[in-house]
């Protein structure tokens, strides 16, 4: 259970406005090509490649705890990770500090690792098993020949040590990571991460693969960390509540993208995204009695190599409007749904109307005519959809989908259907909270038709 | 705060350095001490054997009653083809040679050949393993086709042809036969590390020590090599017994070592081929008896070590756990006859 550090975040969080930006990602994309090996893998070009990392624009201050927060394959470790150059970027810049490191090489990286450090999210796998901690902890040291003999490395490594509660640090020194829980593994990770004197701290789900009696420890060492070595941290999590408890800006990713960006406190109080709405329903209750029936976005986060047009959330979200990029594919699983809960033989009668429905599974059709079945006419295949229109105006809640259909006509034997055309959301600012969200519905002006 | 004395520094640095040092063994050496039931027993027949050879081996000129080339003593000529008697043990060759002493001899000629083929194919076979295993691209598909290429070939093929390109540039001794078996072991070693290496390159901690800014050189040094080398041990023992069997391949077809620099197995036999036909039995027993003896050993050594340490194979040992006798009898009849008093239930 995690409960409220004696020091207060929010504190820190004011103060972190004032400081000086430290690293600045400007269109940061990060595409991975899906054939070939790991070197053309980097240089995969936006024909087969699962785009991680699609665009994102954010400042990370001196002092901040900014949360990466999404889940499984919503790009945030490849976000965390290209922040510090352990990912090449295929596209946008990252500066650290005015100096672009999307430009350096791995040799020119080198130098630069030792401020911009990085905490795993399997403390288990994170150190050489055939290594001992003395060895594992200071080894920074020895990379960037930051100490002149073995006593001052000693020192150092008894200090950082201590500093991160492995104490006392005279019993750890010559153990292996075989010999320590998890919970102190993690402690010798932030060591090893700490002792070279970092300034940017990556943490990737830092505490996920920990017993729960450990996290709130680990949690609350980062943060004294943090309050005494003068850190920044990247907090990367899909677990909100450690995020809400850590974190002074918090970022929500959707595949590849930040949908909502902005002061924790704000974020978990207003959520403006119908992503992060949904996200914060999905915290369980522990009480029974006040649990709520919550709406969960239906259905699987999509494919990030052939992600919606438009609002990648929209396929998900049931407050979509027109503009959110409607698609063929909406339509496909549109039909699949309802046909999945009709008997089977009235789903196959309906089925026999199209001659293939697999022909709307390609991706990016903002318009697309669809082929009657045998000893049908584009007609029935209209008649059939209106009434599948009808019916949702009918239904509550509401199919989204619908608002997406601009026409619907039959041409040259087929029955078209057109949807209305995609619109990318910005981030933009909400006045007065300080939270950008990038979603149609809060955009100032001209905002969509719809609802 | 005042009273209070902290110790200054670390407290026992030396014994602490000195167990990490030998972590690594200390692991193995417990392995091999949990180790029971078959795999025990080959380890330790393995061992004792192999250390009978390496004994053997070592204190030849001290153990054999002459040199591998001796042919008379005391102004006398040894006998042609004599069978074993006081004198000669073993009996003599039809070069008047004695045949305990060439066997003796022998063992000296195959650990030699042994220790530098499975040094120099370890060092190149690992080297070259990790290189491509942790860099891969176009060094790795180069060394793995060329490593499959020598895999493809007979072993003994391989090794004829090898022993012919080094016995033009260093003449026949034992370097060159050393040399020639090293390429047949050389793929073997590069495919287990190799294997290895690609697996652990993906390890977080490789990807850790990149992190932190580590060269390649040192992340394959420290990070990579630790991990790798635990499959290497095993592999070594087995071509240890290989090397003999390939050496004396090699001197049987008259390839390997020059009769007139060492005494070689191999080569006996083949000398010993028309003597069979002749009904004298004891030229070609002995050298073959070792020969066998020797692969024997190191196989079994090998075999053992692979079992003990091969976390794959390797089981654990589960104790029976054995409550008392008395609480076991009492859990029994205590529901039969609930209001027996304890002590009469014990009973």
């Amino acid at each position: 259970m995690l409960t409220k550090p004696d020091i207060e975040p929010s504190g820190e969080g004011a103060a972190a406005q004032v400081g000086e930006p430290l690293v600045e990602a400007t269109g940061l994309e990060v595409h991975f090509g899906l054939r070939g090996g790991l070197f053309s893998r980097f240089s995969g070009g936006p024909a087969g490649a699962v785009r991680a990392v699609d665009g994102i624009d954010l400042t990370l201050r001196k002092g901040e705890v900014l949360g990466l927060v999404g889940e499984s394959g919503s790009g945030k470790t490849t976000l965390g990770r290209t922040l510090i150059g352990l990912t090449k970027a295929t596209a946008g810049s990252v500066s650290y500090r005015g100096q672009d490191i999307t430009a350096l090489g791995e040799r020119g990286l080198r130098p630069l690792r030792r401020r911009l450090q990085m905490v795993f999210q399997d403390p288990h796998a994170s150190l050489n098993p055939a290594m001992d901690i003395r060895t594992a902890v200071g080894h920074p040291l020895r990379i960037h020949n930051l100490v002149a003999d073995d006593r001052e490395y000693e020192a150092r490594v008894v200090d950082a040590l201590e500093r991160v509660g492995l104490t006392p640090p005279e019993r750890y020194l010559g153990k292996f990571p075989g010999d320590l829980s998890g919970g102190q593994k993690q402690r010798a990770v932030l060591a090893r991460a700490i002792i070279a004197e970092p300034e940017l701290l990556v943490a990737d789900e830092p505490i996920s693969m920990l017993d729960m009696s450990v996290r709130a420890k680990i949690l609350q060492l980062m943060l004294d960390l943090k309050r005494d070595l003068d850190l920044t941290y990247v907090y990367v999590t899909h677990d909100l509540a450690s995020a809400k408890f850590f974190c002074d800006t918090i970022a929500i990713m959707y595949l590849g993208r930040i949908v909502e960006y902005g002061p924790t406190e704000q974020v978990f109080a207003d959520p403006q995204h119908p992503y992060t709405e949904a996200l914060l329903a999905a915290i369980p209750e522990p009480d029974p009695e006040r649990a709520l029936p919550r709406e969960l976005p239906r259905g699987e986060i999509p494919d990030a190599a052939r992600p919606p047009m438009g609002c990648a959330f929209h396929p998900r979200c049931p407050v979509a409007v027109a503009a959110c990029g409607w698609e063929a594919r909406d339509l496909r699983t549109l039909l699949e749904n309802r046909w999945l809960e009709l008997a089977p033989e009235a789903a196959s009668r309906e089925k026999s109307l199209f001659a293939d429905v697999e022909s709307l599974a390609a991706d990016g059709q903002s318009s697309v005519a669809i082929a009657p079945g045998r000893g049908h006419t584009p007609e029935d295949v209209l008649e059939y959809l209106r009434h599948l229109r009808e019916e949702a105006s009918e239904a509550e809640p509401r199919e989204p989908f619908w608002h997406g259909v601009v026409t619907m006509h039959a041409e040259n034997g087929r029955a078209v259907v057109e949807f209305a055309p995609p619109r990318d959301p910005r981030l933009s600012l909400i006045p007065a909270t300080g939270v950008q969200v990038a979603c149609h519905l809060r955009e100032p002006v001209g905002s969509t038709t719809g609802t | 705060m005042a009273t209070t004395t902290l110790p200054t520094g670390p407290i026992e640095p030396t014994v602490s350095a000195s167990a990490s040092r030998f972590g690594g063994l200390r692991r193995i050496v417990s392995a091999i001490r949990e180790a029971h039931g078959v795999p025990k027993f080959m380890l330790w027949t393995g061992a004792v054997i192999s250390a009978l050879f390496v004994i053997t081996a070592l204190f030849a000129p001290l153990i054999a009653p002459y040199s591998f080339d001796t042919y008379k003593a005391h102004g006398h000529n040894f006998p042609k083809q004599g069978s074993p008697d006081g004198d000669h043990w073993f009996g003599t060759t039809v070069q008047s040679l004695d045949v305990l002493s060439r066997t003796i001899y022998g063992a000296r000629t195959a650990l030699e050949v042994m220790v530098l083929a499975v040094i120099f194919s370890l060092i190149l076979g690992v080297l070259l393993g990790l290189l491509a295993g942790y860099f891969g691209g176009w060094l790795d598909r180069i060394l793995v086709l060329v490593m499959d290429a020598l895999f493809a070939f007979p072993y003994l093929l391989l090794a004829i042809v090898a022993g012919f390109v080094f016995s033009g540039i260093s003449g026949g001794g034992v370097v060159t036969a050393a040399l020639s078996i090293t390429v047949v072991y050389i793929p073997q070693y590069f495919r287990v590390v190799r294997a290895s290496a690609l697996s652990a390159r993906e390890a977080t901690f490789v990807e850790a020590a990149r992190a932190m800014g580590a060269k390649p050189s040192v992340v394959i040094r420290k990070y990579l090599f630790g991990n790798v080398i635990q499959s290497v041990p095993v592999i070594t023992t087995m071509n240890a017994a290989d090397a003999i069997g390939t050496l004396a391949g090699l001197g049987f077809l008259g390839l390997g070592i020059q009769p007139t620099e060492a005494a070689e197995w191999g080569y006996d036999l083949d000398r010993a081929i028309d003597d069979v036909n002749a009904g004298m039995w004891w030229t070609c027993l002995y050298p073959g008896l070792a020969m066998v003896i020797a692969i024997l050993g190191f196989t079994l050594l090998g075999e053992g070590l692979n079992d003990v340490l091969n976390p794959t194979m390797r089981r654990r040992r589960i104790r029976k756990v054995l409550l008392p006798a008395h609480t076991a009898r009492r859990t029994v009849t205590a529901p039969a006859q609930p209001d027996v008093p304890e002590g009469e239930a014990v009973k």
